[in-house]
C-alpha cells in the first residue's frame, strides 16, 4: 500500500475483510497515522475539533499492517513490484495498491514568503490555524470548495475575508454557472468579499505577504493568504515505471493498471468512467472510501470479476452553517431547475438534467429529499 | 416503552424519527423486520432517518458511515463508535420502544449542547 490517507487505510481494510491473510505493508509519506482530511478547512481549523478525533482507525482496529511512516515513495519497478523508498530501502509485493493522492497546487514565486499557506496535509492546517487564531485580513486566492470553507472558518473567527476568484462563477465547473452562482452569493451573504473573473499576478510583501497583486491592477491588503487553486495528483515518482499515466495513473473500471499486480485508488486515480465513456479522477472522500473495495477484489482475483457499477460520485461542504451535497455530474446537463426551497433562503434542493433524465442532484440544507434523489440518480445508473 | 408509530404507517425501507432527546428513530427494512437505534450519527449531527437504508444497514446521509441496525456496529470512517440500539416491540398494530439504558455515543458537538455547554 503505498499511501496511508482514507484510500490507502481502506485499501488495506479491504483487503483484510475480502481474506487476504498475508503480509501487508503500508507506506505513508507523512508522519501521522491515517487522518480525516474534511475537518482540516472546518471544524478542526475552527477549533472545535481536536487532532485526536480526526483519527481514521479506532483503538480497537488491527489490520496486522507494518507502518512505514514519514519515508516517501521514489520509485516503482513494474515487472518486479518493488517500491523504492526515500531511505534507499526497497518494498517487493505480490500486490502494489497506489494510493498517494493528490498535493495542493502552489503559486509560482510565493516560496518562503512568511503568511502565504496552502491546505491539505494536518501540518499545512495547524500552521494556517496558528496564524488565523492572531486575526487580521486574509485573501482566499480561489473560489472553490477548499477556499470557500476556508473563508467560511476565518469569518466564523473574526478576520476580515476576501476571496479572489479567476474564472467569472466560482464552482461553475463543479456545479454549473447557475448554481454555482447561488451557493458562492454565501460569501457576500456574511459580508465576505468576493472578486471574480481576475487572476492573481503576483504576491508583494519583503520576508512577509503584505498584499495580493491582481492582474488588473488591483491590490489587496492581507496578512495572510490561503491559495486554493486545485491540486495535482502524486504520481512523479512513478515515471519510469512503465505505468501508463494520464493526469493520474489510468485505470480501468476497477482500478486496475496498465500493470499486472498493480491498482491505483484515491485522488492519484484515473478510472475509466462506464457511464460517461472516458477517464476521470475523482477528489472525493467517498471516492477514496468506497472504490479501493472494487480494486481490492480485482487484485485479488487478478481482475476475473466483472467490475460492478459504481454509486453516482456524492460529495459534500460546510459552509457559514449551510450543508452543501452534490451527487453526480453536473458537466453533462442541459438543465438545472430547483424543486426544493427557495434560492434566497438558500435552503435548495436543485435537479440537474440532460435530455430529461437527472444526472445530478445538489442539496443546501436539504439532507431529507437530497437522498431521495441521490438514491434515484443511483437506481437509474 | 414509548409509543413510536403504528406498523401500517411505516412503510418497507421507511424510517421514523422519535423526536425526543437524543432522538430515537425506528427503522422499517424491505425484509419487514423493526429496528430502533438513536438517530443521530455517532460522527456528526446528522439525522439517520434520513439516511439510505439497505438491508440492515442505514448510511448516514452525510458522510456515509453505514450503521448494522441489529448490533449498532459501525463499518467504516468517519464514524468510530457503534450507536445506541433499542428494543423493539409491535402489540396490536403499534411500535413501541423500549430505551437502553446504556450511555449514548453521541458526536461531540452534540454531546457539547446537551451537558449545556456552547453548541
Amino acid at each position: 500500500m503505498v499511501g496511508a490517507s482514507l484510500a490507502g487505510l481502506s485499501a488495506a481494510r479491504s483487503l483484510r475483510k475480502q481474506g487476504y491473510d498475508g503480509r501487508l505493508v503500508v507506506i505513508g509519506d507523512e508522519l501521522h497515522r491515517p487522518y480525516d482530511r474534511p475537518p482540516l478547512s472546518k471544524e478542526f481549523l475552527a477549533g472545535s475539533l481536536a487532532e485526536a478525533d480526526l483519527a481514521l482507525e479506532p483503538d480497537t482496529e488491527d489490520l496486522r499492517a507494518q507502518w512505514l511512516l514519514g519515508v516517501r515513495a521514489v520509485g516503482l519497478d513494474g515487472p518486479q513490484r518493488a517500491v523504492r523508498l526515500a531511505d534507499g530501502s526497497e518494498v517487493r509485493a505480490d500486490g502494489v495498491v497506489i494510493a498517494t493522492g493528490a498535493a495542493a497546487r502552489t503559486l509560482p514565486g510565493t516560496d518562503g514568503l512568511a503568511g502565504v499557506h496552502t491546505l491539505r496535509t494536518l501540518d499545512d492546517a495547524r500552521a494556517l490555524r496558528d496564524e488565523l487564531t492572531l486575526g487580521g485580513r486574509l485573501v482566499v486566492i480561489g473560489g472553490g470548495f477548499i477556499g470557500a470553507e476556508v473563508a467560511s472558518t476565518a469569518y466564523a473567527l473574526g478576520l476580515d475575508v476576501t476571496v479572489v476568484e479567476a474564472a467569472p462563477t466560482p464552482l461553475a465547473g463543479p456545479l454549473g454557472e447557475t448554481m454555482g452562482a447561488i451557493v458562492s452569493a454565501l460569501h457576500a451573504d456574511h459580508g465576505v468579499r468576493l472578486l471574480c473573473g481576475v487572476g492573481v499576478k503576483g504576491l508583494s510583501g519583503e520576508s512577509r505577504v503584505d498584499a495580493v497583486l491582481l492582474e488588473d491592477g488591483r491590490s489587496v491588503p492581507a496578512d495572510i493568504v490561503v491559495v486554493g487553486v486545485g491540486a495535482r495528483p502524486c504520481v512523479e515518482w512513478l515515471a519510469g515505471s512503465g505505468i501508463e499515466l494520464d493526469d493520474g495513473v489510468k485505470c480501468g473500471a476497477d482500478g486496475r493498471t496498465s500493470l499486472a499486480g498493480v491498482v491505483a485508488v484515491g485522488d492519484c486515480a484515473s478510472w475509466y468512467d462506464p457511464r460517461a465513456g472516458l477517464h476521470r479522477r475523482v477528489e472525493h472522500w467517498t471516492g477514496a472510501r468506497e472504490r479501493p473495495g472494487a480494486a481490492v477484489t480485482a487484485l485479488l482475483a487478478g481482475g476475473a470479476v466483472e467490475p460492478g457499477t459504481p454509486r453516482p460520485p456524492y460529495f459534500w461542504s460546510d459552509q457559514y452553517g449551510v450543508k452543501i451535497q452534490f451527487a453526480g455530474h453536473a458537466a453533462g446537463a442541459d438543465s438545472v431547475t430547483i424543486e426544493e426551497g427557495a434560492r434566497d433562503d438558500r435552503n435548495v434542493l436543485a435537479v440537474y438534467r440532460r435530455c430529461g433524465h437527472p444526472v445530478a442532484v445538489l442539496g443546501m440544507n436539504q439532507p431529507r429529499p437530497f437522498m431521495r434523489w441521490r438514491k434515484q440518480l443511483a437506481a437509474a445508473a | 416503552m414509548i409509543p413510536a408509530c403504528r406498523l401500517v404507517d411505516l412503510p418497507r425501507g421507511e424510517a421514523y424519527r422519535l423526536d425526543i432527546d437524543p432522538p430515537v428513530s425506528v427503522f422499517h427494512t424491505d425484509d419487514g423486520e423493526v429496528f430502533a437505534i438513536d438517530d443521530t450519527c455517532t460522527h456528526q449531527d446528522a439525522s439517520l432517518a434520513d439516511g439510505w437504508l439497505e438491508g440492515c444497514e442505514v448510511e448516514c446521509p452525510l458522510h456515509a458511515s453505514k450503521f448494522d441496525l441489529r448490533t449498532g456496529a459501525v463499518d467504516a470512517p468517519p464514524a468510530k463508535r457503534p450507536v445506541r440500539t433499542h428494543e423493539v416491540h409491535v402489540e396490536d398494530g403499534m411500535i413501541y420502544v423500549q430505551l437502553s439504558l446504556d450511555a449514548p455515543n453521541l458526536p461531540p458537538c452534540v454531546a457539547a449542547r446537551l451537558a449545556g455547554g456552547p453548541a
